[in-house]
C-alpha cells in the first residue's frame, strides 16, 4: 500500500467514546474470537510463540500473555493534533483560491490544476476531520465554517494574507494566472514547512497513520510545486 | 483491442473523461461520472452486492475453493478491550515462503504459519518488530523486512522514538536469522535515507558468496544529522540528493551481519544530458488522460536473474533493467502509460516475453473499482518484451464493480506455473483475488475469482488482499484486516485438472514474488496431458490424434515390465512424430499460436519416451 487509508481507524483511544458506541453491538460479536485466540496463546511448546525481537545481535524474547497486552502503537502527540487542525485551515485556503479559477482564467491547464488541487485537498480534509473526530478532538473549522477568513488570527506558513487574497480575487486572465501560480507555490511551500516542523518535533509524527499522511502531503505537494514552477516559467 | 482502440474508447467518454484528469496524488474520486457504467466489458456477477462483515462477510467464489481462513493472532490484531475491530496499524502486508512455512508481513512485525497441511495452517511464531510496511523476503536462513515509519526502532521496541533526530530510529532493511524458524533473531539492520517501502532480494548467478537487496524507498528523506549523507534537496540544489535513486545492499552470506549499502544507482538518469531526473516529470499526457507521478523513486522491482533482467515499477514510469552486473543495474528501456497514476509492481511471464505492470491509482486506500472508474485506470498494463524493449499489448482490470466501501485497485500477485499458458493470481485489496490468463496479452481473461463483501458496513476501512501468491500447489492470501487464507484451484472449462496438477509439480524450497525463478517442468505425463487439454480446448488438434496421444499416455502409467516400456516408448515416439507433422499443417482452429503448443506437446512426449528407456 502506498498511501494513507482514506478511513482512519485509531491506534489508541483515550476516551473511547466515538467508535465504541458506534460499533458496540459489532464489537461484542468479536469478543469470542479474541477469547479463543487467547486460549491458544503461547503457553505450550507446540502452540504459537509471541516474541519481541531485539536489537541486531540480541536474542528475541518470549512474551507472556499479559505482556502482549502491552504491545501498543505510539500514541498521538499534541503536535500531531495541532498539525492536523492547522493543515485543515491551510487546505481550506487552497480550496478558496481554487474556487476563483473558473471565473477568472482562460487557461484550461490552470482549470485542470485547480480541479486536481480541489479534489485532493477535499479528500485530505475529510481524512483529517475523521482523524480528529476519531480521537474526540474538536476541529475548530467545523464550528466556524470553512474559509480562511473565519480565522484571521491563525496564519499557517505560506498562507496568503487578506491583501494577497483580495488582489487575487480582483484580478483576471494572465494577471490572475500569474498571481494564482505564485500564490499557490508559496502556499504549498508552506505545507512542506509544516511537515518539516512536525517531523522536527520530538514525539510527533510517530503514529503510523499520521506519519503516512504527512509524508504523502510532503511528496505530493513537492511534485505540484515543480509542476507549477514550470507553468509559471512558461508564462514569463 | 489495440492500444489506440483502448485510448479512443477512453476518449469517447469525452466530457466525463476530462473530469478524470485528476492528479495521481488524489486519494479519492467523485463517483459522479456517467458513461462508464454501461461498459460492456463489465461483469455483473455474484461479486456484486455482497453483504459486509469483518469475519462474516458474504462471499462469492468461482473455480476456486477456500480451504482455510485463519484470523490474525494476538498482538497483530486490535485488542478489543481498548480498540475497535477496525483499528489500523495491524495491517497484514506481503508474503514470503520457505519450505512448509508461509511468512506474513505486518506493520507490527511478521507471523510465521506452518502450511504443511494447507487445510489447517498453524501459527508458529509472531515476531513483534513494528515499523511498516513489513514486506518480507527469504533467502536461505535469512529473512529481510522493509521498514519505513518514523516510530520504528533499531531494537524493535513498540514505544516509538521520542526524539526527532535519534540514533535509536531505524528506517531501512532489517535482516533476521531464521535458521530456527520458531525463534527468529535480528542480526543486522541496514539504514537508508528514505527507509524501505519495499525491497527485492537478488541473487547473482556468478556470485555465490553474496546475496543482494534492491531497496525501494518512497517516503520522506531523513535529516543528515540522523543518517549521514541523506539529502532531501532537489537535484538542482544538490546533485547528491537522496531522491532519484534506489540502494543496493550487499549481504555476505558468511557474515550477513556485515551487510551494507554498496551502491545507489541513478536509474532515472538521462544518458545524454546526465540529468538524474531524466524520466517522467509528473503530470498527464493530454486531455482525458491520467496524471502520473514524478519518477523520483521505484515503488517495487521484480528481478529475473536467470534472464539478467528486472522490471521496475517506478512511480511515473515502468522501466526495464539489465542486471547482469547485479550491483550496477542499467536501465535499458522505459515506458509511460496514459492510464497510469502510480507504477506499483511488476511480474514477468515465465519465459520473460511479457511483463505485467500494476497501477496503484489512489494508493491502495481508496475505492477505485467502482462502476464509474475506467477499466484502463488502476489496472494492469501488459507489455511484451521485444528486443529488450517494452511494447504495450493490453490492460487487465477486475471487471466486477466494487462499492465505495471497498478499497480496491491492482495489487500484488504471482505466476501460476501452468505449462503452455501465462496465468497470474492477483490481489485487488477488497476487490478480492482474480486469476487470469494473459497468454494473449491483448486479451487477458479472468478464469477464477474470490471476493468478500466490505469489511465494515458504515465506512470504508482498509482491508482485502495485499498479496495473493501461488506456492507449491496452493494460492495463499494475506488479508489486511482478516488474516491468512489458502485456496486451491478447482477445474473448470478454463482450466483442467491436468493443468492444475502440472502447475503443482513445481516445488520450491523458498519463494519471493519479487525474485522470479525460471520454471522448468519435469518430464511427467501430466505435463503432456495439460498441453493436450489446451489443444483440445482450442479445437487445435485432430480428434483422432487426440485419442492417439491420450492412449499412448495411458500406456506410460500402465507400463511396469521393461517390454511394456519399450512398446510404450515406441508408441510415444510415433505419436510425437505425427504431432510434429501436424504442427506444420494448418490447424483445425486456425490458431497459429497453437503450433508452438503442439511442438511443446511433442517434445514432452519424446522426453517421456526417453525416460522410459533409461
Amino acid at each position: 500500500m502506498a498511501k494513507v487509508d482514506s478511513k482512519y481507524t485509531p491506534g489508541t483511544i483515550n476516551n473511547g467514546i466515538i467508535p465504541w458506541t458506534r460499533s458496540l453491538a459489532r464489537l461484542l460479536l468479536f469478543v469470542p474470537i479474541l477469547a479463543s485466540a487467547c486460549k491458544s496463546s503461547p503457553v505450550s511448546n507446540n502452540g504459537p510463540r509471541i516474541l519481541q525481537a531485539g536489537a541486531p545481535g540480541q536474542a528475541s524474547r518470549s512474551l507472556a500473555p499479559q505482556e502482549i497486552r502491552s504491545i501498543v502503537q505510539p500514541t498521538y502527540h499534541q503536535a500531531d493534533v495541532d498539525f492536523m487542525k492547522g493543515m485543515i485551515h491551510h487546505h481550506n485556503q487552497a480550496l478558496e483560491m481554487s474556487s476563483l479559477i473558473s471565473d477568472r482564467t482562460a487557461s484550461s491547464e490552470l482549470d485542470d490544476l485547480g480541479r486536481r488541487i480541489t479534489i485532493s485537498q477535499e479528500d485530505e480534509i475529510a481524512f483529517m476531520e475523521r482523524w480528529l473526530a476519531d480521537r474526540g478532538e474538536v476541529n475548530p473549522e467545523e464550528h466556524m465554517g470553512h474559509g480562511s477568513e473565519h480565522m484571521p488570527g491563525m496564519q499557517m506558513p505560506g498562507m496568503l494574507t487578506p491583501e494577497e487574497m483580495s488582489s487575487l480575487r480582483n484580478s483576471n486572465d494572465e494577471m490572475f494566472d500569474r498571481l494564482f501560480l505564485e500564490g499557490m507555490i508559496k502556499h504549498h511551500r508552506g505545507a512542506l514547512i509544516m511537515v518539516a516542523t512536525l517531523f522536527n518535533t520530538s514525539g510527533a509524527g510517530l503514529e503510523p497513520d499520521i506519519f503516512q499522511f504527512a509524508y504523502h502531503v510532503d511528496s505530493d505537494q513537492y511534485i505540484e510545486i515543480e509542476r507549477m514552477l514550470s507553468m509559471l516559467e512558461a508564462r514569463r | 483491442m489495440t492500444r489506440s482502440g483502448y485510448y479512443k474508447q477512453l476518449m469517447r467518454s469525452s466530457l466525463s473523461a476530462i473530469l478524470f484528469a485528476v492528479t495521481a496524488i488524489t486519494l479519492a474520486f467523485p463517483g459522479n461520472l456517467q458513461g462508464q457504467q454501461n461498459d460492456p466489458r463489465r461483469t455483473i456477477d455474484a461479486r456484486v452486492g455482497l453483504a459486509p462483515g469483518l469475519h462474516d462477510a458474504e462471499e462469492a467464489i468461482s473455480n476456486l475453493e477456500l480451504i482455510s481462513t485463519t484470523a490474525k493472532g494476538p498482538g497483530f490484531s486490535p485488542d478489543l478491550e481498548t480498540e475497535t475491530p477496525y483499528t489500523g496499524g495491524y495491517t497484514n502486508s506481503d508474503l514470503a515462503f520457505k519450505d512448509n512455512y508461509s511468512i506474513v508481513g505486518n506493520y507490527q512485525g511478521f507471523q510465521v504459519y506452518n502450511v504443511e497441511d494447507p487445510n489447517n495452517p498453524t501459527l508458529q511464531v509472531s515476531l513483534v518488530c513494528p515499523g511498516g510496511q513489513g514486506d518480507v523476503s527469504v533467502y536461505g536462513d535469512l529473512l529481510f523486512m522493509s521498514v519505513q515509519e518514523r516510530r520504528a526502532r533499531l531494537d524493535c521496541g513498540t514505544q516509538g522514538v521520542a526524539d526527532s533526530i535519534s540514533s535509536e530510529r531505524f528506517r531501512g532493511v532489517r535482516i533476521f536469522d531464521i535458521s530456527d524458524i520458531r525463534n527468529p533473531e535480528q542480526i543486522a539492520a541496514v539504514q537508508t535515507c528514505r527507509g524501505s517501502h519495499t525491497h527485492t532480494v537478488v541473487n547473482d548467478p556468478q556470485d555465490d558468496q553474496n546475496v543482494y537487496v534492491y531497496v525501494s524507498g518512497t517516503s520522506s528523506v531523513r535529516p543528515s544529522e540522523e543518517l549521514a549523507g541523506c539529502s532531501g534537496l532537489s537535484p538542482e540544489e544538490d546533485p547528491n540528493t537522496s531522491y532519484f535513486r534506489i540502494e543496493v545492499i550487499q549481504v555476505p552470506l558468511a557474515n550477513p551481519e556485515t551487510a551494507r549499502v554498496v551502491n545507489a544507482p541513478r536509474l532515472f538518469m538521462d544518458q545524454e544530458s546526465g540529468d538524474i531526473s531524466g524520466l517522467h516529470q509528473g503530470g498527464d499526457f493530454g486531455p482525458g488522460t491520467q496524471s502520473s507521478r514524478q519518477t523520483n523513486q521505484c515503488h517495487d522491482i521484480t528481478v529475473y536473474p536467470e534472464l539478467g533482467l528486472a522490471a521496475g515499477a517506478c512511480s511515473g514510469n515502468g522501466i526495464l533493467l539489465d542486471i547482469t552486473d547485479v550491483v550496477n543495474p542499467v536501465r535499458i528501456d522505459e515506458v509511460t502509460d496514459p492510464g497510469f497514476a502510480y507504477w506499483h509492481s511488476a511480474t514477468f511471464s515465465n519465459d520473460g516475453s511479457k511483463v505485467i505492470f500494476t497501477d496503484e491509482w489512489g494508493g491502495g486506500g481508496a475505492p477505485r473499482c467502482r462502476d464509474t472508474d475506467p477499466l484502463e485506470w488502476g489496472a494492469d498494463a501488459i507489455f511484451e518484451v521485444v528486443g529488450r524493449k517494452l511494447l504495450f499489448a493490453g490492460y487487465y482490470k477486475l471487471t466486477a464493480p466494487q462499492t465505495e466501501l471497498e478499497n480496491c485497485v491492482a495489487h500484488n500477485g504471482s505466476i501460476i506455473p501452468v505449462p503452455g499458458r501465462d496465468i497470474k493470481v492477483q490481489a485487488w485489496y477488497q476487490g478480492g483475488l482474480s486469476v487470469f490468463d494473459f497468454t494473449d496479452p491483448a486479451n487477458a481473461v479472468e478464469i477464477a475469482y474470490f471476493d468478500r463483501g466490505p469489511v465494515y458496513s458504515e465506512e470504508m476501512v482498509s482491508g482485502g488482499y495485499w498479496s495473493t501468491y501461488w506456492y507449491n500447489g496452493h494460492i495463499y492470501g494475506a488479508e489486511i484486516a482478516r488474516g491468512f487464507d489458502v485456496f486451491k484451484l478447482v477445474p473448470s472449462e478454463h482450466l483442467t485438472q491436468n493443468e492444475i496438477d502440472a502447475a503443482a509439480l513445481i516445488r520450491m524450497d523458498e519463494f519471493n514474488a519479487q525474485l522470479q525463478p525460471k520454471i522448468e517442468w519435469p518430464t511427467d505425463v501430466v505435463v503432456a496431458r495439460a498441453y493436450l487439454d489446451q489443444l483440445m480446448r482450442n479445437n487445435s488438434i485432430r480428434a483422432d490424434r487426440a485419442v492417439a496421444v491420450s492412449t499412448a499416455l495411458d500406456r506410460v502409467g500402465n507400463a511396469t515390465q521393461s517390454a511394456d516400456m519399450t512398446t510404450a516408448a515406441t508408441d510415444l515416439r510415433e505419436v510425437a512424430g505425427a504431432l510434429e507433422a501436424d504442427s506444420r499443417e494448418p490447424l483445425p482452429s486456425g490458431q497459429d499460436s497453437d503450433r508452438l503448443r503442439m511442438r511443446s506437446l511433442a517434445e514432452s512426449i519424446r522426453n517421456l519416451a526417453s525416460s522410459l528407456l533409461q
